[in-house]
């Protein structure tokens, strides 16, 4: 190994948390306030990399969702008969205040999270105002979206959402309910509840008309009373497909809308004709981009026999050099794992691995004493019948399986339950698109992982979940099927009552 | 200090040109009298642009498509936003010329300042989202991909409209940009105060200099020269009386510019209606790209 593989020699960039207030406790965010848990219960949230405590937060319990979705049918009746382009314009106003309160955002969610202050900045937060933005257009656009003429908002929208991106999940769910005249109750996880309650303040700021979205930090208890509570026209849950299998037997035989984005196991295959510098950079990205806390994570890499030796080589050299540490430096590749829980299901699938035969490896690396960490790493030899080819990780463990021909990568790409996502490396495009052609997978990344974009949609198949979040596609989960009643003219320059603009109102 | 006795003197202001970002006056050394509505009052004198001050909007228009339909539709809709955040704060001095301009009442004007800012929120919103609703994949009969999108057809000559000095200019404006083209705009013969001063706004809005050039002057002999110019590739016909509309048609068939006629002569449409996709289309070029599916 030459020189240019090693580490560079670096000296710490930490950025600076002064940027964020954080108070002792926050409240549960109901009807334009924040307020207690009715029980009084509160839960402690702590940074993944420290330990230490952040602040303590309301839990929420059964009486706290019944009062939130109450207070969102409350709303729902002005919010929904607004003029689609005012929706839009508090929506607006929104996206630019995330803009502009970015960098505190970025440092908070990193505390909360544990995730490297480099995505939060670059990817989570321009990414979480972009989403608020493209649907804010939308609010004044549903009758060019393809699903017919008129189209209505369902009513209240209960909104369950995962640790792993905290503020970008916010952001999937609320911005297109918004935007088609929902208004929702929304539960972030029980780890990661601070962005949500930041996010309540930027609603304040915009002037958000009371009730129409609250927020809920609480469990898995909170968020099953949630997704049971009559008042709940739709249920929205990104999650574990366990979870998202509960769910779908809780809301049976209602009228309930139900959009699900559950696990996957997705893979990355490298073809022999593939640009494999590229493809490991792509590989890397794929599984240990956000510690490999993404549910469309390259979590199996399929391939090709013949560059095996040469992928892996490249591979294990770039692993060599991925820092992992402190999520506020600037350098850092790889933050902290989210939880102790999580740590021990990585741990305990990384055992079976090892334990099922198949060959561990990881590079050198000094992890932090304190905090919950899991370095980068790799199986080889790797079966379909192996847990860590089957189950999802969700973490940076990457297992790698081999295949001879193009159908065979096919056929093993597919042996999964889950569909969600995949990624294709040739230089070949015929061989692209026949491939994701074949694929049982909803997003297909070729010569590149991980893209996302407010405007493409995003989802899976099989046991990943349906429905679609993102793009124009993401619209048809919030809109009612049956032809509603007319309403009034959605034209933007209807004379709003007493001449005064909305949104002047609240403030 | 002793307190004047004289009233204050107000400033005027010079209205200009504005092409390729800058301010400048027409090179022809000419100016106009505007006045009120009635016609009584006198205003402000505003450039006479000639045939040359066109054909330079032009270059300023041809040199700034590279750029502004190269920018993401995202950065485009940020900038068509920044233009309505940037004009709302200067509401007041839009609803005075519009309402000079119109012969509003000051209520009335301010209606349609309001509705001109939206407008711009309207198209802003547009921007990554027309792809989506006029292009996409086509199911053809054969291993291919093929999809179509659309693409903006490049510098478009724009005649705003005659009465509506401002919210119909703003009509006008914001669906030829939206999607990544370059206007030359001639703004309202009688009436073009409030577009010289959309081009302080433009200027101040994050948009690319000559994105947007707006000239003053006499409709028809500013547009001949667009009709006939050899690197403009479309015009908007809305200001045009049924004559004049007719001539630069003929004009404009030299090398297959798309038109758009006015649906009214002069433009005198209700502007204040739901805008739809039309305007937006009008400028748009559809490409579609066929790759094989095989092996």
């Amino acid at each position: 190994m030459t020189s240019t593989h090693q580490k560079f020699a670096y000296a710490p960039a930490p950025e600076s948390r002064a940027i964020v207030d954080l108070a002792p406790s926050y409240g549960l965010f109901i009807d334009g306030e924040f307020t207690e848990a009715a029980d009084g219960t509160v839960f402690k949230t702590v940074s993944p990399s420290t330990e230490e405590v952040l602040a303590e937060v309301a839990r929420a319990g059964e009486a706290d969702v019944d009062r939130a979705v109450k207070a969102a049918g409350r709303a729902f009746t002005k919010w929904s008969a607004l003029p689609g382009a005012e929706r839009g314009k508090y929506l607006f106003r929104i996206a630019r205040i995330l803009q502009e309160r970015s960098r505190e955002l970025a440092v908070l969610e990193s505390l909360d999270n544990g995730k490297p202050i480099r995505e939060t900045r670059d990817f989570d937060l321009p990414t979480v105002a972009a989403h608020f933005f493209y649907y804010a257009g939308w609010a004044d656009k549903l009758d060019y979206a393809g699903y017919g003429p008129n189209p209505r908002p369902l009513g209240v929208a209960g909104q369950i959402i995962p640790w792993n991106f905290p503020l970008l999940m916010l952001a999937w769910k609320i911005a297109p309910a918004l935007a088609t005249g929902n208004t929702v109750v929304l539960k972030p996880a029980e780890t990661t509840p601070l962005s949500a309650l930041f996010f309540a303040d930027v609603c304040r700021q915009a002037g958000l008309p009371r009730g129409v979205v609250n927020i809920l930090t609480g469990y898995g208890d909170a968020g099953a009373a949630l997704v049971a509570h009559e008042g709940v026209a739709k249920v929205a849950f990104t999650g574990s497909t366990a979870v998202g299998k509960a769910i779908a037997r809780t809301v049976a035989g209602t009228r309930k809308k139900v959009t699900l984005e559950l696990g996957g196991k997705a893979a990355n295959i490298v073809f022999d004709d593939a640009p494999i510098d590229q493809a490991v950079e792509g590989i890397v990205n794929g599984i240990f981009f956000n510690q490999g806390h993404v549910c469309c994570a390259g979590s199996r890499l399929l391939v090709q026999e013949s560059v095996q030796d040469e992928v892996l080589d490249a591979l294990k050299r770039r692993m060599s050099t991925l820092r992992v540490g402190d999520p506020l430096d600037k350098n850092t590749d790889i933050g902290a794992i989210n939880s102790p829980e999580q740590l021990a299901r990585i741990t305990a699938l990384a055992e079976a691995g090892e334990a099922e035969g198949a060959e561990r490896w990881a590079p050198a690396c000094e992890l932090p004493e304190s905090g919950y960490w899991f370095a980068p790493t790799l199986f080889t030899g790797v079966t379909q019948a192996h847990r860590i080819a089957r189950e999802e990780i969700f973490g940076p463990v990457l297992s790698v399986l081999t295949f001879r021909t193009p159908a065979e990568a096919v056929e093993k790409a597919n042996n999964t339950p889950y569909g969600l996502s995949a990624g294709i490396w040739t230089e070949k495009g015929s061989r692209i698109l026949s491939v994701a052609s074949k694929l049982r997978a909803g997003v297909v990344w070729a010569n590149t992982f991980n893209k996302f974009d407010p405007t493409s949609p995003f989802g899976g198949y099989k046991e990943s979940g349906h429905g679609r979040e993102g793009g124009r596609h993401g619209l048809e989960g919030y809109l009612s099927e049956a032809a509603g009643p007319t309403s009034a003219h959605d034209g933007h320059l209807q004379a709003l009552p007493g001449g005064e603009r909305e949104g002047e109102r609240d403030r | 200090m002793k307190t004047s006795e004289a009233p204050r003197l107000s400033v005027f202001k010079t209205y200009k040109l504005y092409v390729g970002g800058k301010f400048p006056r027409s090179e022809s050394g000419r100016v106009y009298e505007v006045t009120d509505s009635k016609g009584g009052t006198w205003l402000a004198n505003a450039p006479l642009a000639s045939r040359k001050d066109a054909r330079d909007a032009v270059v300023a228009a041809r040199k700034a498509v590279p750029g502004w339909s190269g920018a993401t539709a995202y950065n485009r809709g940020q900038v068509l936003y920044r233009v309505a955040e940037m004009l709302e704060g200067r509401r007041e001095q839009f609803a005075r010329e519009v309402a000079d301009a119109e012969g509003l009442s000051k209520a009335k004007a301010a209606a349609q300042v309001d509705a001109a800012v939206d407008r711009w929120v309207w198209y802003a919103g547009w921007t990554d989202k027309i792809a989506q609703v006029v292009g996409g994949a086509n199911p053809v009969a054969g291993p291919f991909f093929n999809l179509s999108t659309p693409e903006p057809t490049g510098v478009v000559a724009v005649l705003a409209p005659q009465e509506s000095s401002f919210l119909g200019l703003v009509s006008v404006i914001a669906p030829v940009i939206a999607t990544g083209n370059a206007a030359v705009v001639v703004a309202s013969e009688r009436a073009p105060l409030p577009a010289l001063s959309l081009g302080e706004v433009l200027a101040t809005s994050d948009l690319p200099g000559g994105v947007v050039n707006v000239l003053s002057g006499r409709t028809a002999e500013i547009a001949a020269p667009l009709a006939a110019h050899q690197d403009v590739n479309a015009i908007d016909l809305t200001g045009a009386s049924a004559e004049l509309a007719v001539e630069l048609e003929r004009a404009a068939a030299d090398n297959v510019k798309r038109v758009r006629r006015p649906a009214v002569p002069g433009g005198a449409e209700d502007w204040t209606a739901d805008p739809g996709t039309g305007r937006l289309t009008a400028w748009l070029e559809t490409k579609t790209v066929w790759h094989p599916i095989g092996s």
